[in-house]
Parts: C-alpha cells; structure tokens; sequence
C-alpha cells in the first residue's frame, strides 16, 4: 500500500532535536508515524521525545534499522546532512530546508549515482501516507486515506488540491512533495511510475508550476508507461517571464518553461489537464467516473 | 541576483578570461579621463543596467573622439534605456562602461549553465555569436553545441577541443578558447552562478579571442558564503517594494493589475494569481507570507501591498498547515485598523484555527468580503472591483 512511505517504513529525523524538527516530530508520532529516533551529532547517547538520539546516521541505521530520514537541517547544512543520509544506505530521504544552493544539489546528484536512494525535495512539504504517516510538514488532517495519488512542486497548492479532493469524498494514496527548487532530487517522472506501481492508487493528480522541462518530460514518459490515468495543473499562467515566483525553480526563461506551453504540451500527450486551479478536484472525480467501466474489471 | 556586464568583466578578469581594456564611469568626466587614460582613438560606450537588448535600444554606442566619449556618457547616465526587456518604464543608466573598440573579426556564442532537467553543469556555444541564444536555438538549432560536465572532475581539456572545433575555431586559437572556456566554468562553479555568458566571444585584432560581452547570474540561496558576489548587489534595479519585503521576509513581486494578493506558498500564490486572471481581473502583484506568519507580519504584507497605487481591492488568500488562521486573521483585523483601509478585502481562510479566524474577522464588524474556496474568493475579488473603481 501506498508509495515511499508505507507500513514497513523506519524513520528517523536528521537535526533532531531542533525546534522545528521536534514539533513536527510530535505531529508525526501522534498520526502513528512509526518515528524511531534521531540525529543530531553530539548529542548521540541522550533521548528526545522518548525516543533515542544518535551522532551519525550509520549509527541510527544499525541500531534502528531506520530506511527513511526527514531531514530538518537548515540549507547551510543540508547538503552534508544529505549524503551522510546516502552513505549510510537510507533509501528515502525527504529535505525539507528551502534554501540549498543549486550547485550543492548538482554534486549530490553525482554523488549518489549508481546508490540505490531517493531524495524528496529540497524546499518540500515532504511525503505523507494518510493512515499510515508522514515526513514532513504538511497538515495531516486535510489528508484522508484512499486511492489517489498526488505529486506536486509546491506545498500550499498541494493542500489546495487535497482539500478540493478529500471535500469530494475522495482519499489519497499519497502524496509526495518534490519541492520548488530548480533542481531537486526526484522529478515528476519517478513518482509517476512508483505511483503506476503501486496496487492502492488508480489515478495520480500531477501539480506543476512554471519553469523547468520536468512536467512535460514526465507527461511523454506517461504516454509510455502509465495505463493510470494523470490528472495535471500548472501554476502561474499569470506570472511574467523573468522574475523568480517565490520558489527559486519558478522562474520562465523560455516560452516552454510557460504554464500555457506546459499545459497544452502535457493536453498534447494525454494527460487530463485542468485549466482552473478551483476546478482540481472536480476533474479527478469527473475523470474517475469515466475510469469506472474498466476499473471494475 | 543579475549583477552589470562591468562587474561580470571584473570577474572574468580575475579569473584570467581577457576583456577589452575599460572601467565603468557614473559622470561624463570620468568617461572621458577613462577614455583617454584607456588611450588609442576609438571607444564603445555601454549603459550598464540589467538588461539585455542595450544595442538595439542605443545603450551601445561608439566613440571616435573624447569629447564624443564624454557627450554620449553624459546623454546616457541619467537618462531612461528602454529595451525589449524592461518594459516601457525603461531602467534608469547610473553607469557607462567605457572602453577601448575592438575590430571584431568573428562572433561567437560561450556559456556554461545549470540544466535543470539534467541536473547537471553545461556548457554551450555556437558559432552564431552576438545573438540571443534563444533566438539561435530557433533559426539554427544545429550551431548550437552542448557539452555536459562531471562536477567530480569539471570540465576536461578534451571537452573543450571538442567543442572548440565544432563551432569553427581555427586550429591556433585552440589553446586560449580551452583556456577561456575552462576559466569561465570555474567562475561560474566558484561563485555559484546560474548562469555565465560570453556574447560575444570575439575574434579581435586578426587572431586573439576577447569577451566582448559579459552576463552572470548568481544563486541567491549560495549568497550566504560569497560575500564578493554580495557586494554587487544593485538596488537600484529592483523595486524598493520587493526590497522592503524581503527584508521582512516576506516574498513580493510587483505586477501590473488592480488586485494586490495575500497568500501563502508561492504555488498558491500564483494559483491565486491565475484565478484572478481566469475571471477577468489582473493582480497587482505576488506575495507569499510564507510560513507561521505572524500579525506583524501580515501588516508588513498590508502595508506593502498598499504601497501600490494601482491596487484598488485586496484578495487574502490563506491555506494554513503551519500558518495559523487565527494569528492571520488578528493581523488583517490590526491593519484595517492601524492603516484605515477604505478598499474591498475579499478574505478566504482554510486549515489550521481556521474557527477561531472567522469568529475574530466576524467580531471586527469590519465589512469583510468573505470567499468560500478559491474560485468564490477570486470571483468575489474581481467582481468588487466594480464597486471600488465608480
């Protein structure tokens, strides 16, 4: 059931006993997020919310068996927290800090070439799996379990999309924050296909936003390899080419970095497209109704 | 954050990539005592703004005396270059960048970029130098020639031969264009650039490579450890608006319609943006309050918003997780109250305390337009309008 985040996940939190991380660590234990400790060098031997802290990550590896790390680092840090996270053999990393230089992101990319790992984020949300739990900081209570899966760049507009879906009766699998950063760890195309995979979703909804080609390549790559249907939106059709939209990666530097090219690329290609963002959830059902017949085969 | 072409050039001469022999100028004096100083009888007068597109509009120009040097700099500090990228406002000159005039030979095209798609460095060039690359990828997609760097080991001596052939660079002038083209990745992956550009990169003279042009574009997010890069910040290109919101963290670009935006997270934000859009209005401006917003904070947004004359109703568009209805609410209600607000404010709240934010907009008594979800918000924003504007 569900993706990255499933009942068998062991987290742990890197910068654990930060302010930050400690709130969202609560919130996380109180939804059953099977939570199993945490990291934070030099406090390693001590305990944190009833739970054990650990100087390193291998260190929280084998003592926990831990799989998955959110990681609450600020952006100074984040890079090292990252691929310490990535040696240490952790296959999901979530990286909530917004603010990683674009040229620390580069060289984890090289650095975790040929490593069996996934990186959520930077500048994310993170992941969350209604029921089951989270690694992040989202509102856990707009989410309701269920068979949708939703993939999108930015937090608040996920929330938006939720909101329209769960007021309509209609759960989500779940859903995973790829972050607004220009160059993140895991594009739309890998959580398409993990979210094809999956058993427990029938159809994704896919939330972009301007800049960079990863909507459209994950669009092309669905034509493909999906047989689930995709329901996609693109965010700022209003925004002037040029200026950086609040997340670093929103910014057009060409006409296909456009929420209108994107849009009408993705149509192209055979994803359902919505042109209002009010209109999200109303799409996912109507395309759902029209899924039925086979669906029930 | 852009920086001028005149620091790029310092830059590129720190790092040993040759330009043409010049200084920037803020009065017509200077100009003419750097003219002079730069010496020989021909010189190029550039108006430094961040702006691309400067020859078509005249902030290109040539000199062929110091007393024509000195006139031209004194025509364009001070004055208003409108270019196909500033709009019709046009940027304001402080600076001239004076310098000696090259005889160019052949033009070409050098950058080395971040791909987003590849996640990776690149470097680009083609033999189409001089225009926008934009425009070469178009009309001729073929010149344009693409190496990708490994950042284990940058960009490679074999690379560069590569790509130096390929756009047609005679077999002499090998040494230096590898030289150039290495030093110009290093800088760029050095000083944490988006983007390094050489248009052009020319031959001058009858047979040495020079950047005639020079763009960078920096990381704001990699600022922290650059403290050189820091000092070229100019603020006299941005608005004082979005200065101002930055400064109290908040994240504010200015736009040309009638409806200012209160929302939190940047795809909100712009989704609220479209929206407006969608029923026939247009948005002052983007403005994400981010996360855990204060009141304070949301009056500093207010105030902001309001500095526009141009806005004539406010949308507050709010989906709270770590946001808290409550604090935003109290925040609206201080600034109609401190700031004595007259226009429409149409206010759409969801999420966390969003109970306790209706009672405390209700208990005001201020005539609050309330929105139910974004589509009635966004409707409701535009249709005020009307209203507002008779």
């Amino acid at each position: 059931m569900s993706i990255f985040l499933t009942e068998q996940s062991r987290v742990i939190f890197q910068g654990f006993t930060g302010q930050h991380a400690s709130f969202h660590a609560e919130e996380a234990l109180r939804i059953g997020t099977k939570l199993v400790g945490g990291v934070t060098p030099g406090k390693g031997g001590g305990a944190h919310l009833g739970l054990p802290v650990f100087n390193s990550v291998s260190d929280a590896v084998s003592a926990t068996g831990a799989d998955v790390s959110g990681i609450f680092a600020p952006p100074q840090y984040a890079a090292d927290a990252i691929m310490e996270a990535i040696e240490a053999g952790i296959g999901v990393i979530v990286v909530i800090a917004d603010g990683i230089p674009v040229h620390d992101m580069v060289r984890i990319h090289r650095y975790r070439q040929g490593r069996d790992c996934l990186i959520i984020g930077p500048n994310t949300p993170g992941i969350i799996t209604p029921a089951v739990g989270k690694v992040g900081i989202m509102p856990s209570h707009i989410y309701t379990p269920g068979r949708i899966g939703i993939v999108s760049r930015s937090g608040t507009l996920n929330y938006e999309a939720v909101a329209q879906m769960s007021a309509l009766g209609l759960g989500q699998s779940s859903s995973i924050g790829i972050g607004g950063d220009p160059v993140n760890g895991t594009d739309f195309t890998t959580v398409l296909d993990a979210f094809e995979q999956d058993a427990n979703t029938d159809a994704v909804v896919m939330i972009g936003e301007i800049g960079g080609p990863h909507e459209v390549d994950a669009a092309l790559w669905a034509r493909e390899h999906m047989r689930k249907p995709v329901i996609g939106f693109v965010a700022g059709v209003s925004a002037p080419p040029g200026r950086r939209m609040g997340h670093a990666g929103a910014i057009i530097s060409s006409h296909a970095d456009t929420a209108t090219a994107k849009m009408d690329a993705m149509q192209e290609l055979g994803v359902h497209v919505v042109r209002r963002p009010s209109d999200i959830g109303a799409k996912v059902a109507e395309v759902l109704a029209l899924q039925k017949p086979a669906a029930t085969v | 954050m852009n920086i001028h072409e005149y620091q790029a050039k310092e830059l590129f001469k720190l790092y040993g990539i040759p330009v043409p022999a010049g200084r920037a100028a803020q009065t017509d004096a200077q100009a003419a005592s750097i003219a002079e100083e730069i010496g020989g009888s021909k010189w190029v007068i550039k108006a430094q703004i961040h702006s691309g597109g400067r020859g078509k509009a005249g902030g290109v120009r040539l000199a062929s005396s110091l007393d024509e040097a000195r006139s031209i700099a004194d025509e364009m500090i001070g004055s208003r270059l409108i270019t196909g990228q500033t709009g019709p406002a046009g940027r304001l000159v402080h600076r001239v960048l004076v310098e000696k005039a090259s005889d160019i030979d052949r033009e070409f095209y050098l950058a080395v970029v971040i791909d987003r798609g590849r996640r990776c460095i690149k470097l680009i060039a083609s033999a189409e130098g001089g225009m926008d690359i934009e425009e070469v990828a178009r009309q001729a997609p073929n010149s344009i020639v693409i190496e990708e760097v490994d950042p284990a080991v940058g960009l490679l001596d074999f690379q560069c031969r590569k790509v130096a052939a390929a756009i047609g660079l005679d077999r002499g002038l090998l040494p230096g264009a590898v030289r150039i083209m290495k030093r110009l990745y290093r800088c760029m992956r050095d000083k944490d650039a988006l983007m390094a550009e050489i248009n052009p990169l020319a031959i001058v003279g009858g047979g040495e490579l020079v950047a005639l042009d020079g763009k960078m574009n920096f990381d704001g997010n990699a600022l922290y450890r650059l403290p050189d890069i820091s000092e070229f910040r100019d603020f006299d290109e941005e608005d004082p608006k979005e200065v101002e919101a930055t400064a109290h963290g908040l994240n504010y670009i200015a736009l040309d319609g009638q409806v200012g935006c209160i929302v939190n997270g940047a795809g909100l934000a712009m989704a609220t943006m479209d929206a407006i859009v969608l029923h026939g209005g247009r948005p002052a401006n983007f403005l994400d309050v981010g996360g855990g917003a204060s009141p304070e904070k949301v009056g500093n947004a207010f105030r902001i918003v309001l500095q526009d004359p141009n806005v004539r109703a406010i949308l507050i568009n709010i989906f709270a997780g770590i946001n808290r209805c409550d604090w935003i609410a109290s925040g609206i209600v201080q600034a109609m109250r401190d700031q004595k607000i007259q226009i429409p404010i149409v206010v759409r709240l969801a999420g966390t305390n969003v109970e306790q934010g209706r009672d405390i907009l209700n208990e005001s008594k201020f005539p609050f337009i309330i929105g139910h979800d974004l589509d009635d918000a966004s409707a409701k924003a535009v249709a005020s309008l009307e209203g507002a504007l008779a």
